[in-house]
């Protein structure tokens, strides 16, 4: 048995770096020659531009170029694209509108690039951007999702109503049908709000163009190096892919935003190339981050439960309007559609789901993929809707839910939105999270609560998601413009240590303990002898990166599967040392035996063999190098329950977590501690999504909660400790590890179980954010003002 | 201009202009990038070191304002490989996850445990209410302080 291996709590190697000052994020880097760039961003929601002078710029001390729109055309650069082509009711694709490195013709959110001054230094390029002059036509702005059919206006000339696509899944008429017969319907209209994703450190990029090789090289705060460096080569144009290097080196928090291709890293590139190979350095700062960014959620809906007399779910109705803001991001279609609407059944056995989806665009910063994409909009409905309908039917929440859970038999179970669910046991989850909180004690602390004058409450939520995002063939036949495998290379030094090579990125979640441990259990060698590299494009084989909780259900089965292939190599090489069969070579714990003798060859000895064949079975290639790739064959399905038990003071609405339980089932665990991390991460921002935070524009499409001061994170004084378990793991199918990822748990059950537990408290529900506002007015029976939402 | 002033402990000095900030000295001009840069509103304290003892967000101040000044950051922290029981109970608890708010944090109870060698639990989130970390939720940040304190009262009292 290795010590370090699958299932233990192993520290992370990554940490001695971070906690002595040395980690190397993008910003850190600099860069020989380096000039810097300043980007002119739009001060309107929704303008035309007439023209920019930047003559005046262009003449300032240390200004090396000041480019447009204009220049982008010129050199015949392509657009920003969204990868995932999403089709409406009627089959009609949906209408992309084009979106530009650099605005032409028209500026369609605050923030939207303009212009970029590229200058000796920082100082000088800020200068310079007050120099440039834009000659604006102020446009109507289309700014409330609501009204975005008929904002009269549009935010491209060329698509009507600013509706992107309209689309459908599920048996309308076998929902409408059930309604008929329903004999309890319980109906919600909710928001989900939307959110800035705030990784603590701002995206940055550096651009290089090596005029003497012809070759690029771009540092940037990315998740998926690879896909930056295909999404730019075949669709920007900005280098060809062979002539391009993409470094992600340490990155300081994603969320999702930094999967995306936005327009600044492509220009630092280009302009490179522009100012003779001079590196190009751009770090956004915060304000800048929060304009440009994308952001996440943001969706209404409108939904319908039909119950039959003993509370058994016969359907469900779903309409959404969701905001894709002023251009679609780079996966930004599929996140209201294909990892919402297949995620509607929940835990439930719902026999019939319909849904629609409207996706519009407004003049706000393009909206994408924030930690859940999609299944925390998803999640937050189902588990308010169904929590409404126990306390309309005066039925215990929690046995209302288990009623209607798909029994642990029935796996894998086809749900009526196209998802097949591997494993699970929700039952399981739900029971040790009521007995973890004392459900039934509930009452009593209640009753406690009261004589000091408190509002008690407490709020389940079980939560679905589908990770591990792959299913080439699957997420191809709903419009993906790319495979979503994982590729690995694990390769031995002649000193048998290890180089384990994943396409997978680590910005946080310790892949290079988390892949190190795994590689070590497979190998039989220490842990301490592995080192897991990421984040080079010249490094690492090809690879699609890391979202939607995939890196170990994909990234790492690739990783497994290289080592199986390793240990078949070795298998061969120790037959023919110790002149044995291969059919009778054992591998275990590091070493290759003969079955049923004590005669065996350690994998060092057969590593060394390998790069010194003096000694070596014919025809087998030396080396000990393999790589793998998996495409799995289904997404994984984790699943929990999760409990907030809070405390409202009605004189101030102020709302106070006093517990939080959460019960996931992740199927098996590498490293517990890392996995618990996760949650605690995930679950602060599902509270700060329920309690705090809230991106919030103006009419006019100013972003009036552009910082720290205006924008609430989530503090350490906000949150509570944590409860979390994670033992209860049924093993997922779709991997031979049995895993199924738990990056985004925590932001996916979060929300429900927090509003439900205020709803519980004081009656009535209110919309996210919770503040102590809006909580003090619902008590007051009062509306909470539209501008406050 | 030139600044002069003691950085972990050595005599340093640079050009910095008037409007240069502390931490854009000690990052730019003296390549000590531990020091963080999160926000452009004093906000975060992924910047926060030590000046003349005590916590200070270094993106507040201007770097002439620490002439002859002695500042310590997170790469002054260690002592040579030995770490600073903060340093050591983070690794221990998982106190970070992409590590961008970490110098941050550590400098930051640094000065918490230096004025209150045994904070609560409440008193150390109350505490940190200028550190935003996006990742880790704070409960193992909290837990590695609690923890670090621990450690340095049971030094401090093995010392006497
Ligand atoms: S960078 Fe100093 S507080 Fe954010
Ligand atoms: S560890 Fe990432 S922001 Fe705190």
């Amino acid at each position: 048995m290795v010590e370090k291996g699958i299932g233990a709590r192993v520290l992370r190697k990554e940490d001695q770096r971070f906690i002595t000052g040395r980690g190397r994020y993008t910003d850190d880097i600099n860069q020989h020659g380096q000039a810097h760039a300043v980007f002119l961003r739009s001060p309107h929601a929704h303008a035309r531009i007439r023209g920019i002078d930047t003559s005046a710029a262009e003449a300032m001390p240390g200004v090396l170029a000041v480019l447009t729109g204009e220049d982008v055309k010129a050199d015949g650069l392509g657009n920003l694209v969204c990868g995932w082509l999403v089709k409406s009711k009627d089959g009609s694709p949906m209408h992309m509108g084009p979106h530009p490195l650099l605005a032409q013709e028209k500026a369609r959110y605050v923030g939207d690039r303009v212009a970029v001054i590229v200058a000796e230094t920082l100082e000088q390029a800020h200068d310079a951007a007050e120099a440039v002059v834009v000659d604006y036509e102020e446009l109507g702005p289309v700014v409330a999702l609501e009204r975005a059919h008929d904002a009269g206006s549009l935010v491209h000339d060329e698509i009507a109503s600013n509706l992107a696509y309209d689309w459908e899944l599920g048996d309308k008429a076998a929902v409408d049908a059930a309604f008929g017969r329903a004999a309890h319907v319980t109906r919600i209209d909710l928001v989900n709000n939307r959110l800035v994703p705030n990784a603590i450190e701002p995206r940055a990029a550096i651009g290089h163009y090596d005029p003497g090789m012809d070759h690029y090289t771009l540092h940037v705060t990315s998740q998926n190096p690879h896909v930056h460096r295909l999404v730019m080569s075949a669709f920007v144009g900005v280098a060809p892919e062979h002539k391009l290097r993409v470094v992600a080196p340490d990155v300081g928090g994603g969320f999702g935003s930094k999967i995306f291709i936005y327009g600044e890293e492509c220009v630092v590139l280009w302009a490179s190339k522009k100012v003779r190979g001079r590196p190009v350095k751009w770090t956004a700062d915060r304000s800048e981050a929060f304009l440009s960014d994308a952001h996440g959620r943001d969706h209404i809906s409108h939904a319908e439960l039909a119950l039959d007399q003993d509370g058994s779910f016969l359907a469900m109705r779903v309409n959404t309007k969701a905001n894709l803001g002023a251009y679609m991001s780079t996966f930004s279609s599929c996140i209201p559609t294909y990892l919402y609407g297949t995620l509607l059944a929940g835990q439930y056995k719902t026999p019939a789901i319909y849904c629609d989806v409207q996706a519009y665009y407004t003049n706000t910063a393009p909206v994408d993929a924030y930690r859940g994409a999609g299944r925390p909009e998803a999640s937050f409905l189902i588990e308010t809707l169904v929590d409404q309908a126990a306390g309309e039917l005066g039925m215990d929440p929690a046995e209302l839910r288990r009623k209607n859970f798909v029994p642990k038999t029935a796996f894998p179970y086809q749900t009526p939105v196209a998802l097949t669910y591997d494993t699970g046991d929700y039952e399981a989850t739900l029971d040790e999270a009521l007995r973890l909180v004392d459900w039934k004690g509930f009452a009593a602390r209640k009753a406690e609560s009261q004589r000091r004058g408190r509002l008690r409450g407490i709020g389940l939520s079980c939560y679905i998601e589908a990770c591990g995002l792959a299913p080439s063939q699957v997420v191809g036949s709903l419009g993906a413009g790319v495979g979503l495998w994982e590729s690995a290379k694990v390769r031995f030094s002649h000193t048998g240590k290890v180089q384990a090579l994943t396409g997978t990125h680590s910005h946080g979640q310790g892949h290079e303990t988390t892949f190190a441990q795994l590689v070590s259990e497979k190998l039989g060698i220490p842990y301490e002898d592995v080192e897991v590299i990421h984040g080079d494009t010249e490094k690492t084989p090809v690879g699609m990166g890391t979202y939607g909780s995939r890196s170990l259900a994909v990234g790492g089965e690739a990783l497994a599967k290289a080592c199986d292939k390793l240990v078949e190599k070795g298998k061969k090489i120790a037959a023919h040392l110790l002149e044995a069969s291969e059919a009778d070579i054992e591998f275990k714990d590091g070493n290759f035996t003969v079955a049923g003798t004590d005669r065996s060859k350690s994998m060092g000895e057969v590593v060394f063999t390998a790069y010194v064949p003096h000694n070596y079975p014919a025809g087998l290639e030396p080396g000990m190098e393999e790589s793998a790739f998996f495409d799995p064959p289904n997404f994984t399905y984790p699943a929990g329950t999760y409990v907030c038990e809070l405390e409202i003071d009605p004189a101030t609405g102020t709302t106070e977590i006093l517990r939080f339980v959460a019960v996931d089932d992740f199927g098996n665990v590498i490293n517990p501690m890392i996995v618990e991390g996760q949650v605690h991460g995930g679950l602060a921002q599902g509270i700060g999504q329920a309690l705090l935070e809230g991106a919030v524009y103006d009419e006019s499409g100013q972003l009036l909660t552009g910082s720290y001061m205006d924008y609430t994170m989530p503090r350490a004084d906000d949150v509570p400790s944590f409860e979390v378990v994670t033992a209860a793991g049924t093993a997922s199918h779709a991997n031979s590890l049995g895993v199924k990822g738990c990056g985004e748990a925590g932001a996916i059950g979060a929300p429900a179980a927090v509003i439900n537990a205020i709803t519980n408290a004081i009656g009535r529900r209110v919309e996210m954010p919770a503040t102590p506002e809006k909580v003090w007015r619902a008590l007051q029976n009062t509306q909470t003002p539209q501008a406050a939402e | 201009m030139k600044v002069s002033m003691s950085v972990n402990g050595k005599q340093v000095s640079g050009e910095a202009e008037p409007r240069t900030l502390l931490v854009e000295f000690l990052r730019y001009e003296l390549g000590l990038t531990g020091t963080h840069v999160g926000c452009d509103t004093s906000q975060c304290g992924a910047c926060v070191v030590h000046v003349n003892g005590s916590s200070v967000k270094s993106c507040t101040m201007l770097a002439v304002q620490a002439e002859g000044a002695q500042v310590t950051t997170i790469e002054g922290m260690a002592q040579g490989d030995e770490l600073h029981p903060l340093q050591a109970a983070f690794r221990e608890h998982h106190g970070l996850q992409c590590g961008f708010c970490t110098p941050g944090m550590i400098m930051s109870a640094a000065d918490l445990l230096k004025t209150n060698p045994s904070p609560s639990e409440h008193e150390v989130r109350e505490w940190l209410e200028g550190n935003i970390c996006r990742c880790t939720g704070y409960h193992n940040i909290v837990k590695a302080i609690l923890a670090a304190a621990d450690t340095m009262r049971g030094a401090a009292r093995a010392a006497e």
